[in-house]
């Protein structure tokens, strides 16, 4: 049994590997001009939404803490890496209205000594940065709501997403938050390419899959160490939990915090990914439909977020939107298949899965799981 | 400086009772199903959206209480399909199907007005300006809390002295026990959510005459700082829930002003930028009323059960 | 049901005659970025109008001795700027050779990271915003800009309508908007002006309308969306504003004049045409506009221009001289010609200067008559 688990644990290490060179080479040979290009768009967007929704994941699916507040974290985290990575001679023109307060660029700063070596180091740093930024918030938000119960909490969460999208909004922070006007012109994909000799490397998507990829292996190793069975614990049943010796409040606040944590960077890699970053963006809508892309995938499950997720992306912004433009599966009805269709029907299937597929592509499984189950069926037969 | 306060005031008590009308629905859900009926706000939305177009292919008198049957309808068939079936399912899944209910209602009014914003049709009379304590205001502002107050007086009558009004004060006391009693759950499930959106769907008609314009969004908000109200004044009590509305009304209409104000006053030169907090501030009252006294204003107190 | 039937059905033929008759003509895309949808749908569909009926005018172009089909493919920007780099992408996958749009600063200036990475240029065409082109090579608009509005909307509130003390209100985190109060303030004097930014899906103007009275204020500035502009004027009506309302160039459209008309409400704005300039052109394109029930639709029911549909129309005519002057469908040729394009539209000459921006100097203001909802032509303004 032991050894199985290694194996398994090779095997995903393997895939997860051979998914990342395979994103470098296409990252290699599709250009932004090629019809196929949706795809990476689907894998950069996707990859951003997966790990909003594994971080909710952690806290709904996982601790129970129904929490409505992730657009709030992300738009700290997506503003934290925005105004840290805006390079001094374009500080002026985005903050076009105020005096920028901040004149600090992490990658321009680290590349003056240190080269492009010094820009990605930067990079990291200010996503890193944008994560800490998010989970000092939620340490700060979750002091009062951790200890409301449900839809209270819910609530709450909401308030303070609402809350903190008006204070970014705030004419006198301009000098930081540069008013309610977007921020641009800072380090996003578009920019990652690499001069190697007499060849040009592109990382556009790379980047932020691989940042992705890496915060999820770390929420893994959490969800599966003893915090994460705590929180399991906390979610089955909170007086039970408390009666064995877990700490309702310190557990409660490790989730809350870490999950913010990972909204942050979600929120730097979307800024990125977007190429701008505005508080306008990160509305309630945006917390609604991460949180229908777990449930998609089936709450309580990583994979299932992941899935559902890239399932989501998809399908909204490729897959379906002949449905927008007049003609899908080769039937042409402008009549019907105008703009918004598409996500009335998308709509439509979520409320599907929502009351007839509770549990959602994934249940409670994860893809390993799948695999094992499988081995054992085999093992069976034998 | 009355003067100056005044027109923040009324404005405040008009969009207070339009926000109490929405409020009722959602405390008596609340109070019964104990679920936040997310989709509420949007109901409220088709409601004006349904006037709209109603009101370009029939007459008014048609029109009006068509919309209010159409609207009342919707009410009643969302329970049936979208909660109706979740009843032994955990609160959350609920709580998502109404999220759910809330994305496929916006979707769907975005793709039949294209995303265009629709203008409600003018109602006669009550659109009309008048001219009030020295001020010029539109006749629905006046009208507002008076008939918000009736309808509620009528709830609170009908609650307290009918039958299906006792039945929906023994379901909300103790869900199975009423069960237990031969109450039919089903129907005073769907009474509460035909009266709900009956008063949205009323509360529809004053807010989108005073306020014009119907996008598919534009049920997000006021719905939400119903709800808020509804919790502020004590979450399944309806005179709790029409007191926190007028609050949350005249609060939000005085934020907006608060520069203007205090710079007539002379406190300040400068603005300030109080208006930019006009809907968060909504929320920061929530959360002060949910640390300090999470049973709000008028709430019963309750205990967990294992 | 057999209305659409029929309507798909003739689609489909037509569909299939136009692929026969042009088999052997190449097809050139342009692309039109614009907002169908959102707080700037309706205004983006009005530019749009311009583009199609241009299109209509002049279905072919000559390029390089090849007779091409122009086809206009289109993508929803939806009015929001995150939604704005996808659309941007769409259209870049899909191979235009240069891109036209969009109406609404902050659209454009979200989007043009996306244009500059897949190097397509792109054709503001009634995007104000000195941001949209300010240090992107690509991006290229045929209007006049924000500084220069501002400028000439400030000097007419204080010398026509002898306005002392301003009143300006902005959508929060809409650039167009804030953008141009920022200059309209630079150019009216800080003290004087009275500043304050509704947030996103406001529909209670009310208090606002009681800040500018109660403060004092003898001209109202809100350059925002149709959308707010039309509940502005309702309550501006009711509460007896008592000033005259300002705004920009969004402001030209029946939706404005459809919402004042009956009203004593006085507004001005500064656009960029004056119906009845051309007269050739203003017959054409309503009867266009008149034959075709959707165009009549997107264009709020009558058949009153907006300036913005008339700089669609040459913007498209900017567009063909671009491809014409590459020799190549190629985005990269077209990128390269742009800057020296010339072109003698129906809203006066178009010419790029250093970083891309169109060399206009005036604006006409009008103001609107509520007894019979039309515009009527005040003074073309200039600056300096």
């Amino acid at each position: 049994m032991k050894q199985n688990e290694k194996k398994v644990s090779w095997i995903s290490f393997l895939l997860v590997l051979a998914f990342l060179g395979l994103v470098f080479w296409l990252d290699q040979i599709i250009k932004p001009t090629n019809k196929m290009y949706m795809l990476m768009t689907v894998l950069q967007k996707g990859s951003v939404y997966a790990l909003a929704a594994v971080s909710m994941n952690l806290l709904n699916g996982y601790t129970g803490l129904f929490s409505l507040g992730h657009a709030g974290f992300m738009l700290i985290g997506a503003y934290t890496y925005a105004i840290f990575t805006i390079p001094s001679s374009a500080r002026d023109t985005v903050y076009q209205y105020f005096d920028a307060a901040i004149r600090i660029s992490f990658p321009e700063l680290l590349s003056n000594s240190m080269g492009s070596a010094g820009t990605v180091l930067g990079v990291a740093i200010a996503v890193i940065f944008a994560g800490l930024a998010a989970a000092f918030f939620g340490y700060l938000i979750g002091l009062p709501v951790l200890r409301l119960k449900s839809d209270y909490l819910a609530i709450a969460t909401l308030g303070f997403a609402e809350i903190i999208r008006a204070v970014f909004q705030w004419q006198k922070l301009g000098p930081i938050t540069n008013g309610s006007n977007l921020l641009k012109n800072f380090m996003r994909t578009s920019l990652f390419k690499l001069k190697v000799g007499d060849t040009k490397l592109v990382f556009s998507t790379f980047v932020p899959v691989l940042i992705a990829t890496l915060s999820i292996i770390v929420i893994v190793k959490l969800v599966n160490s003893t915090y994460g069975r705590a929180f399991k614990a906390i979610r089955d049943d909170e007086v039970a939990a408390e009666a064995m010796g877990i700490n309702l409040a310190k557990h409660k606040m490790i989730s809350f915090t870490v999950s913010s944590f990972f909204a942050g960077v979600s929120g730097a890699m979307m800024a990125m990914v977007l190429s701008i970053a505005q508080a306008s963006n990160f509305k309630a809508a945006m917390t609604y439909e991460i949180l229908l892309m777990v449930v998609l995938g089936g709450i309580g499950s990583t994979s299932g977020s992941v899935i559902g997720s890239f399932l989501f992306v998809a399908a909204s912004e490729w897959w379906l939107r002949g449905l927008d433009s007049g003609k899908f599966l080769g039937i042409e009805a402008p009549g019907i298949f105008r703009n918004g269709f598409r996500l009335v029907v998308f709509s439509v299937i979520i409320m599907i899965v929502v009351l007839f597929f509770r549990k959602g592509i994934m249940g409670e499984r994860e893809i390993s799981d799948l695999f094992r189950e499988k081995k054992k069926a085999k093992g069976a037969a034998r | 400086m009355g003067k100056t306060i005044l027109p923040y005031i009324i404005s405040g008590i008009s969009v207070g009772g339009q926000y109490a009308l929405i409020a009722i629905g959602y405390t008596m859900v609340y109070g019964i199903l104990r679920l936040i009926n997310f989709a509420h706000g949007d109901v409220f939305m088709v409601a004006g959206l349904m006037m709209v177009y109603m009101a370009a292919a029939m007459p008014l008198y048609i029109a009006i209480p068509l919309m209010i049957v159409l609207t009342v309808l919707l009410g009643f068939l969302i329970e049936r399909v979208a909660y109706r079936p979740l009843r032994t399912a955990p609160r959350m899944s609920v709580m998502i199907s109404a999220i759910g209910v809330s994305y496929l209602i916006q979707n769907l009014a975005l793709y039949i007005t294209g995303g265009l914003n629709k203008n409600y049709p003018s109602i006669p009379w009550i659109s009309d300006r008048v001219h009030v304590l020295g001020l010029e205001t539109s006749r629905v502002t006046i009208i507002t809390p008076f008939l918000t107050l009736l309808l509620v007086v009528l709830l609170v009558l009908l609650i307290n002295h009918t039958k299906i009004g006792m039945a929906m004060r023994a379901v909300s006391l103790n869900f199975e026990t009423s069960q237990l009693m031969g109450i039919r759950i089903n129907n005073v499930i769907s009474a509460t959510f035909i009266i709900g959106t009956f008063l949205a769907a009323v509360g529809s008609m004053l807010f989108f005459t005073n306020y014009p314009g119907v996008v598919p969004t534009s049920g997000a908000m006021p719905g939400l700082k119903a709800f808020v109200a509804a919790v502020f004044g004590g979450i399944g009590s309806i005179p709790g829930a029409v007191i926190g509305a007028f609050i949350i009304g005249v609060a939000e209409s005085l934020i907006k002003g608060l520069d203007t104000i205090l710079i007539v006053n002379g406190t300040i030169t400068e603005q300030i930028g109080f208006a930019t907090f006009s809907d968060a501030f909504t929320f920061v009252l929530l959360i002060i009323v949910l640390v300090f006294k999470p049973t709000g204003l008028f709430g019963e107190k309750t205990t967990d059960k294992v | 049901m057999k209305k659409i039937l029929a309507l798909a059905l003739v689609f489909c033929l037509v569909a299939a005659f136009a692929a026969v008759a042009y088999a052997d003509n190449p097809v050139v895309k342009i692309g039109v970025f614009e907002p169908q949808s959102g707080d700037n749908g309706a205004g983006g569909k009005q530019e749009v109008l311009g583009m199609q009926y241009a299109n209509k005018m002049t279905p072919t172009v000559e390029i390089d001795g090849v007779t091409y089909d122009v086809q206009l493919v289109f993508a929803d920007n939806a009015s929001s700027n995150d939604k704005a780099p996808t659309a941007a992408q769409d259209l870049i996958s899909n191979g235009v050779s240069l891109v036209l749009g969009s109406y609404g600063s902050g659209v454009s200036i979200a989007a043009s990271d996306t244009f500059l990475n897949a190097g397509v240029p792109a054709i503001g065409v009634t995007c104000t915003n000195p941001q949209v082109t300010a240090g992107c090579d690509v991006y290229f608009r045929i209007c006049f800009l924000d500084p220069f509005q501002g400028t000439v909307l400030a000097n007419f509130a204080k010398s026509e309508l002898g306005a002392s003390k301003a009143y300006c209100l902005a959508k929060l985190g809409d650039d167009y908007s804030g953008g141009l109060c920022n200059y309209f303030i630079d150019a009216f004097g800080k003290d004087n002006c009275v500043y304050e930014q509704f947030p996103e899906g406001t529909s209670d103007f009310s208090t606002y309308i009681t800040n500018a009275q109660n403060q004092g204020c003898d001209v109202f500035f809100s350059p925002v969306s149709t959308e707010a502009a039309a509940q502005i004027i309702a309550k501006a009506d009711t509460q007896a504003l008592g000033m005259p309302i300002l705004a920009g160039d969004t402001w030209d459209s029946n939706v404005i004049l459809n919402a004042a008309k009956g009203t004593d409400v006085r507004i001005c704005v500064t656009t960029f045409y004056q119906e009845g300039a051309n007269a050739e052109f203003d017959a054409g394109i309503k009867e266009w506009i008149n034959s075709d029930a959707t165009a009549l639709a997107n264009n709020g029911g009558n058949d009153e221009l907006a300036a913005v549909t008339v700089m669609g129309y040459d913007a498209y005519y900017v567009a063909l001289e671009a491809l014409k002057a590459a020799g190549s469908v190629d985005p990269e040729a077209v990128l390269e010609v742009l800057p020296g394009v010339t072109y003698e539209g129906v809203t006066g000459n178009i010419a790029f200067d250093d970083i891309g921006d169109a060399l206009r100097d005036s604006a006409f203001v009008k103001e609107c008559n509520t007894e019979t909802g039309v515009w009527d032509f005040v003074t073309v303004a200039t600056v300096g």
